[in-house]
């Protein structure tokens, strides 16, 4: 816990981030490349899906990424909520946009895929729902932190709607298990893998570069979170001095 | 347990005295029954078949339209701030403000639903696995409008977020309340097993939402 304190120190943060930010977008840049280059040129195309099946390579890290930056800012909520940290806040609320973005990317390739596979955009069955679900406790989120004026009331409140919001993440994980869903089944599981080499290495390439897209974002806008909380507090000394 | 009463007695008069209580969400239901097939065409095997989905929709409205109200008059006049005060956990004051919005919304909706349901020419085997349902999950969605309201309880203008909100949460209530309440028609085992389901939800509900409305309710009395 201690280590934790230490970087949750808002000018250490800054110090710290500033130090990593460009590497950061490096690796980023690199990832999507090598990503992008295996998946769209290098990896077969499907038997029966032919060349949609690239599709895949950008929906399935984004309900990945979705669900991860969920879970960050349920996560950081709750260290909000019981530690009062305000970095913890701050971050929580700097992930909210980025999640919804991802969120949103994963429907609508999903129904971009659907449409030739399925013969339909969009069917009201389990997993489609709860994702549905997702995005919307994302708005309420931001709706939130919109609709309060004082920093810390939204903080608090904010960090129960995450909270209480988080439920649904077990519900979109095993969503295909419990239900009859027409949404394929999970790839990924304690045993292993069930796709092809040739397709799951340029997945993971992709989720990674999500992963570290995601990284990026957060600890930039969390500075730009840091930066306008500290100009609202000059202006509020600015005002009371007048 | 005295002053649990006391509280429940209390909103319950008010709910009563007041007006447009218990009035404006039955009109309301009625009102979406009655819009329903006008919109949809005088179809009668049509109008069957969606009949349970109907009356769910309308109980979830309803349900709805009255939630912003659950904590705002006692907010306004400062008798929540008393209740702060008082022995009683927040917690429990919500879980008594909840009860008494079912009490006073959910349960009379859940009665006369099935009554309604005869202007939507609704299957009379599915009276009961209606009325069942509906009152067990009526229970589920006044906690959670609870929820709504508390988080939302300072703004002046809440109600819309209440919507937002809370209507992702009722997903899973609805959807089980309405496999649970097409009875026979897609075979027992289907029914009851959704009616165990949404048993289940409901609890889950009723020992989270309070805790979060009076966590809520909390940071507002700061």
């Amino acid at each position: 816990m201690a280590k934790i304190e230490k970087f949750a120190n808002p000018t250490r943060f800054l110090r710290l981030q500033e130090k990593v930010q460009l590497w950061l977008v490096a690796i980023t840049v690199i990832l999507f490349a090598v990503g992008l280059y295996y998946s769209l040129v290098k990896a077969p195309a499907d038997y029966q899906q032919g060349e949609t099946v690239r599709i895949m390579f950008v929906h399935v890290p984004a309900a990945w990424g979705a669900t991860m930056v969920y879970a960050v800012m349920a996560l950081s909520s709750a260290i909000g909520i019981i530690f009062r940290h305000p970095l913890a806040d701050l971050s929580a609320k700097a992930a909210a946009p980025i999640g919804a973005v991802f969120t949103f990317l994963a429907l609508f390739t999903g129904a971009l895929w659907g449409k030739p596979m399925w013969g339909t955009y969009w069917v009201w069955d389990a997993r489609l729902t709860s994702f549905f679900v997702l995005f919307l406790l994302y708005l309420g989120y931001m709706a939130i932190w919109q609709a309060i004026d004082d920093h810390h009331r939204a903080a608090r409140i904010a960090a129960i709607v995450a909270l209480v919001g988080a439920i649904n993440l077990p519900i979109i994980k095993f969503s295909v298990d419990w239900w009859n869903s027409l949404h394929q089944p999970s790839i990924m599981s304690m045993k292993g893998s069930s796709v092809h080499s040739s397709i799951l290495i340029p997945l993971l390439i992709m989720a990674l570069a999500y992963s570290f897209l995601f990284l990026t974002l957060h600890l930039l806008s969390l500075r730009a979170e840091l930066r306008k909380h500290k100009i609202r507090q000059l202006q509020m000394q600015a005002a009371k001095r007048v | 347990m005295k002053s649990f009463m006391a509280l429940l007695k209390r909103d319950l008069v008010l709910a009563w005295r007041q007006g447009g209580g218990v009035g404006t969400a039955v009109g309301f239901f009625l009102t979406v029954i009655v819009l329903l097939p006008l919109g949809i065409g005088p179809d009668q095997s049509l109008l069957q078949r969606i009949a349970p989905g109907g009356l769910w929709i309308a109980l979830l409205l309803s349900v709805l339209l009255s939630a912003d109200r659950i904590y705002q008059a006692d907010y306004d006049d400062g008798s929540l701030e008393v209740l702060t005060m008082g022995a009683m956990p927040l917690e429990i004051v919500a879980a008594v403000k909840s009860l008494s919005h079912w009490l006073t919304s959910g349960l009379p909706l859940a009665i006369i639903a099935p009554l309604l349901g005869f202007l939507l020419n609704l299957d009379t085997s599915l009276v009961f696995p209606i009325m069942g349902a509906m009152m067990l999950g009526s229970i589920g969605l006044s906690f959670l409008a609870s929820l709504g309201a508390a988080v939302t309880v300072g703004l002046r203008r809440g109600g819309l977020l209440v919507s937002l909100l809370v209507l992702p949460l009722y997903v899973p209530v609805m959807i089980f309340g309405i496999s649970a309440s097409s009875g026979g028609l897609s075979g027992p085992d289907v029914s009851s097993a959704a009616m165990g389901i949404l048993s289940g939800i409901t609890l889950v509900i009723l020992v989270v939402a309070p805790f979060g409305s009076g966590a809520a309710l909390r940071t507002y009395m700061r």
